[in-house]
C-alpha cells in the first residue's frame, strides 16, 4: 500500500513537473504573469511531493519491506538503522530518487522568490529546471522505479513489477541482500549525495543561461545572480570528488585514491568545465568579454553532468551491447543530445548578439591568461573525454575491446595541470586591460627569487627526478605569488589607514573575499598537488608472505607480524584482523591492524592499516585473495609519501571556499543576490 | 592461433597445476619468483574479468592464477614483454593498460594533442584578430588611454591599466569605500 502511494506521488509529481513547463512557456508566450505564477507554483510544490516520496521509501528501507526488489537489493536485517537510511541512494532506482530530489529541492529554492526584477528570466529557468526534473522522475516511473515489488509468475520466475502481472503472486523474502560493503564506508555513504548536490546545482546557472539566450539578456546579470549557486556545485563538485578519493583509499585496498577509472573521469569532467567557467565568467563580469564562451561552459558542464549520471547508469562503461540492452541508457542518450543540440542552437543564434563589449589587446593581460587557463582546463577535459569514449569507439568499430587506463591520462594530463600551476602563479600578478611582457616581469621577479631556491634545495637535498623539481618548483613559486599578494595588499593598507599589519591583512581580506577566497583555495590547490606529486612519483610497494615474527622492509620501516585472529562481528560480518608491529631504525613506533571482513553475502572489504604522519603513510594491507592462516599472512604495504597533504589541502580548499563566498554586505544590497 | 594459445595455456596451467603439488616443483628453473616480481608485472596488465582493474591488485580467483601464471612464466625465464605478449594474444588488447599504437588505436593517442593544438591555434588567431579590431577601433573613434587609471577597469574602457600595484590598490579600496 505505501508503496502504491509512494508510486502515485511520483506520477503525480512527475505530471506537475510537465504542467509547471507548459505553464512557463505558454505564460511566457501570452506574456501571462498568471499562467507564471501558476507554473512557479507548480514547481514548488514538486518539493514536498518528492520529498513525501523519499520519506515513504526510506520509511520501507528502515522497515526491511524486502518485498521491493529495491529494499531487498540494498538491506538487510543485520545492518544499522542509519545505513538503512543511507541505502536510500546505495543502489541504481534510489540514487536516481536522490538526483531528483535535490533538482526539486534546488529548483524550489530558485522559483522560491518572485523575481521581480528578472521577472522575464523566470519562465525559462522554470522550464529548464522542470524538463531535467521531469526526465529524472521519467526514468524512476517507468524503468527504475523503488516501489516495484517482488511477483513469482506462473512460471515460476522471480520477477520485480509494481502491478501484478497476470497469473503472478506476490513474495515477500524474509531478509534482504544487504547493501554492498564497500558502499558502508562514511565516504561513500557522504560521497554521492555531495556529488549529485554539485551536479544537480549546476543546473541552475545552466537554466539562468538558457533564460537569458531565450529572452536575449546580453548582459551579465544571469551571471551574476548565479554566482552563488555556481560556487556551491562547485564546492559540492570538489568535494564529492575528494571524499570519493578518500573512500578509494580507505575501502578499496589498494594503496591509491584515484585510478582514472571511467566513473571517476565522469565526474571530473563537469568539474573541469565548471572551474575554467568560474574564472571565465570573471572576465564578463569585470571586461564585458567572452559572453559566448561562458554560455558554451555553462552548456557543456550542464551536458557532462548528464553525460556523467549517464555513464555511471546506463551500464555504457563495461560494454556498448550493455548500453544497447539497458533501458534508461538509450533515454540518457537521446536527453543529452536533445538538450545540447537545442542549447548550442540557441546559442548559434544569440551569437552576435553575444558580442564582446571590449576586445582583447595584449597577450599577458589577465584576461588573456584566464583564457588559456581555459584552453588548458579543456584540453584535459579532451584528454578524459576522449579516453573515456575510446573503448566503445573500438568495440563498435573493430568489436574488441581496449582499457584506457592510468597511463594515458598520467603522460597527457601532467604537463596540462603543471601549466595550469604555473598560470595559478602568473595570473594573479597580471593586470586588466593592456598588460605588458614587462610590466608583468616587473610583478613576477620577487616571487619567483625564493621559488628558484626551491629546486636548488631540493637538488641539494638528493632529488633527481626532473618532473618533482618542477612540480615542487611551481608549487613554491604559487604558494610565494599568493603569500606576496597578501603581503603587499596588507602593507599598502597598512600605510594608508595607518593599521596594524595583521588587521591590515585581516580587513583586506574581509573587504574583497572573493579574490582572497580565490587566493586560498589556489593555496590549497598547490597543497593537495604536494600529496599528488608524492605519490605519483615516489609511492614504493611490497608484497610478502609473512610467518610469525617475519620482517617486511619499506622505505626505511620495518614491519613484524605479530598475530592473526578471525572472530564474528555484531552486524554478521567475520573479521580477520592482523597485528603488525612497526619500526623504525629499531626504534618501536606502534601497531597497525590490517584486516578483511566477510560480509553474510559472502562479500569481502578490506580495510588496510595505516600509520599517517604529515611525511608519509604507511599502508599496509592482509591480502585476502593469497591464503591467510595464523601461522602464515601475506602482507602488501604501500609506502605514500606526502599524501596526508591531499587531505589537509582539501580542508583548506573548503576553507578557501567559505571566504569566496561568504556574502559581502554591500554586494548584497547592490544585487539583489538569490 | 587461437588453438595454439589454448595449447599454450592449457600446458602453463598444468605446470603450474605440477608446480603447486608438493614434491613435485619444476626442478632446473629459476628460483620461486618474488610477489614483487611477479606484482611488477600484474601491475601493467588489466584483469580480463573485472572492468578496470588492475591484475596486480585484483582480488578474483581467476586473476589469483593468472598472478601465478605470471610467477611460472617468470620463472621459466620469460621476460616482461614476453609474458604481456602472452597475456594480450589470449585475451586480447584489453588486458594492456593502454591500447597497443596499431591501426584505429592510433585515434586515442593523436586525438587529444591535435584537438588541443587546434584550440591554441585558433586561440591565437581569435586573439589577432581581437587586436586588429581594438586597432581599428582606438584610431576610428580616437580615444586615447589614460594610464594609471587603475587595472580594473570598468567594462567598456579601453584605458590601458597601469600596473602600479599601490595605484591599482588604492583605487580599489576608494571604490570599496
Amino acid at each position: 500500500m505505501l508503496a502504491q502511494f509512494g508510486f502515485g506521488v511520483f506520477v503525480l509529481t512527475f505530471l506537475l513537473a510537465l504542467f509547471s513547463v507548459g505553464g512557463a512557456v505558454l505564460g511566457y508566450f501570452s506574456k501571462s504573469d498568471r499562467w507564471v505564477e501558476t507554473a512557479r507554483r507548480a514547481m514548488l510544490l514538486t518539493f514536498p511531493l518528492i520529498t513525501l516520496a523519499v520519506l515513504t521509501l526510506t520509511y520501507l528501507l528502515v522497515t526491511g519491506h524486502y518485498e521491493l526488489q529495491y529494499v531487498y537489493s540494498v538491506t538487510s536485517n543485520d545492518m544499522p538503522f542509519y545505513l538503512k537510511i543511507t541505502a536510500l541512494w546505495g543502489g541504481q532506482a534510489g540514487s536516481l530518487v536522490l538526483w531528483s530530489w535535490l533538482m526539486s529541492a534546488f529548483a524550489s529554492a530558485v522559483t522560491l522568490r518572485k523575481w521581480e526584477r528578472d521577472r522575464e528570466l523566470l519562465p525559462w529557468v522554470i522550464v529548464v529546471t522542470s524538463i531535467t526534473l521531469a526526465f529524472f522522475l521519467s526514468l524512476s516511473i517507468l524503468y527504475e522505479n523503488p516501489f516495484a515489488r517482488w511477483w513469482q509468475t506462473a512460471a515460476g520466475e522471480f520477477v520485480p513489477h509494481m502491478f501484478a502481472p497476470a497469473g503472478a503472486i506476490p513474495v515477500s523474502p524474509a531478509d534482504g541482500q544487504g547493501l554492498n560493503p564497500l558502499l558502508r564506508h562514511p565516504g561513500m555513504i557522504i560521497h554521492p549525495p555531495m556529488l549529485y548536490l554539485g551536479f544537480v546545482a549546476f543546473v541552475i546557472p545552466f537554466a539562468f543561461a538558457i533564460a537569458a539566450l531565450v529572452t536575449n539578456r546580453s548582459d551579465d546579470r544571469w551571471i551574476r545572480l548565479t554566482r552563488r549557486w555556481t560556487l556551491v556545485a562547485w564546492l559540492f563538485l570538489s568535494l564529492g570528488l575528494v571524499l570519493g578519493m578518500r573512500w578509494a583509499y580507505d575501502v578499496l585496498g589498494w594503496g591509491g585514491y584515484w585510478g582514472w577509472d571511467p566513473v571517476e573521469i565522469s565526474a571530473l569532467m563537469p568539474w573541469l568545465t565548471g572551474t575554467a567557467f568560474l574564472h571565465s565568467v570573471m572576465i564578463q563580469e569585470k571586461r564585458g568579454m567572452f559572453k559566448q564562451w561562458n554560455m558554451l561552459l555553462i552548456i557543456l558542464t550542464y551536458a557532462l553532468v548528464i553525460f556523467g549520471t549517464f555513464l555511471t547508469r546506463s551500464g555504457v562503461l563495461s560494454s556498448v551491447h550493455a548500453f544497447a540492452q539497458s533501458a534508461i541508457g538509450p533515454m540518457f542518450f537521446a536527453f543529452i543530445g536533445i538538450t545540447f543540440i537545442i542549447s548550442v542552437a540557441l546559442l548559434i543564434y544569440r551569437w552576435r548578439d553575444l558580442r564582446a563589449e571590449v576586445e582583447m589587446t595584449s597577450l599577458f593581460s589577465r584576461e588573456a591568461l584566464f583564457l588559456l587557463n581555459n584552453l588548458l582546463f579543456m584540453g584535459v577535459l579532451i584528454v578524459c573525454f576522449w579516453g573515456v569514449i575510446f573503448p566503445l569507439i573500438s568495440e563498435l568499430v573493430t568489436g574488441q575491446k581496449v582499457t584506457v587506463g592510468p597511463p594515458f591520462y598520467q603522460r597527457a594530463n601532467a604537463p596540462l595541470f603543471g601549466a595550469l600551476m604555473a598560470l595559478m602563479g602568473i595570473a594573479p600578478l597580471s593586470a586588466w586591460g593592456k598588460s605588458t611582457f614587462q610590466t608583468l616581469g616587473r610583478a613576477l621577479w620577487k616571487p619567483s627569487i625564493p621559488s628558484a631556491i626551491v629546486p636548488v634545495v631540493l637538488a641539494i637535498l638528493g632529488v633527481r627526478n626532473w618532473i618533482a623539481l618542477v612540480g615542487f618548483t611551481l608549487v613554491a613559486f604559487v604558494v610565494f605569488v599568493t603569500m606576496f599578494e597578501f603581503w603587499r595588499g596588507a602593507r599598502v593598507r597598512q600605510k594608508r589607514n595607518n593599521e596594524n599589519f595583521l588587521v591590515a591583512l585581516w580587513q583586506l581580506a574581509g573587504r574583497n573575499r572573493r579574490r582572497y577566497g580565490g587566493y586560498l583555495i589556489h593555496l590549497s590547490m598547490v597543497v593537495m598537488a604536494i600529496g599528488i606529486l608524492g605519490m605519483e612519483l615516489y609511492q614504493t610497494t611490497t608484497q610478502k608472505t609473512l610467518a610469525v615474527g617475519e620482517n617486511i622492509q619499506i622505505a626505511g620501516y620495518t614491519l613484524r607480524y605479530d598475530s592473526l585472529a578471525q572472530f564474528p562481528y555484531t552486524d554478521g560480518r567475520i573479521v580477520t584482523r592482523a597485528v603488525v608491529s612497526v619500526f623504525r631504525g629499531g626504534k618501536y613506533l606502534g601497531e597497525l591492524y590490517p584486516r578483511y571482513d566477510y560480509y553474510p553475502n559472502g562479500q569481502p572489504m578490506t580495510i588496510a592499516g595505516v600509520r599517517s604522519t604529515l611525511a608519509d603513510d604507511l599502508y599496509v594491507v592482509l591480502v585476502n585473495w593469497e591464503n591467510v592462516s595464523v601461522a602464515q599472512a601475506p602482507f602488501k604495504v604501500y609506502h605514500n609519501p606526502l599524501v596526508n597533504w591531499l587531505w589537509i589541502g582539501s580542508l583548506m580548499f573548503v576553507l578557501g571556499f567559505l571566504v569566496a563566498a561568504w556574502p559581502e554586505r554591500e554586494e548584497e544590497e547592490r544585487e539583489g543576490k538569490i | 592461433m587461437k588453438k595454439r594459445n589454448m595449447l599454450l595455456l592449457t600446458f602453463y596451467f598444468l605446470l603450474m597445476a605440477a608446480a603447486l603439488i608438493p614434491g613435485v616443483a619444476v626442478s632446473a628453473q629459476q628460483p620461486t619468483p618474488s610477489d614483487d616480481e611477479v606484482n611488477a608485472i600484474a601491475r601493467q596488465l588489466y584483469c580480463p574479468v573485472c572492468e578496470n582493474t588492475p591484475l596486480d591488485v585484483c582480488p578474483t580467483t581467476a586473476c589469483h592464477q593468472w598472478r601465478e601464471l605470471i610467477r611460472q612464466m617468470l620463472a621459466e625465464g620469460k621476460s616482461a614483454a614476453e609474458i604481456k605478449q602472452f597475456f594480450m594474444d589470449y585475451y586480447g588488447a584489453r588486458v594492456l593498460s593502454e591500447p597497443p599504437r596499431t591501426g584505429i588505436n592510433w585515434l586515442v593517442y593523436v586525438v587529444p594533442p591535435v584537438a588541443f593544438l587546434a584550440g591554441v591555434y585558433m586561440l591565437f588567431r581569435a586573439f589577432l584578430t581581437w587586436k586588429r579590431l581594438a586597432k581599428e577601433s582606438v584610431t576610428g573613434t580616437d580615444h586615447s588611454s589614460s594610464p594609471g587609471s587603475g587595472s580594473e577597469p570598468d567594462k567598456g574602457s579601453r584605458t590601458a591599466a597601469d600596473d602600479e600595484y599601490a595605484i591599482r590598490f588604492e583605487e580599489e579600496l576608494r571604490k570599496r569605500q
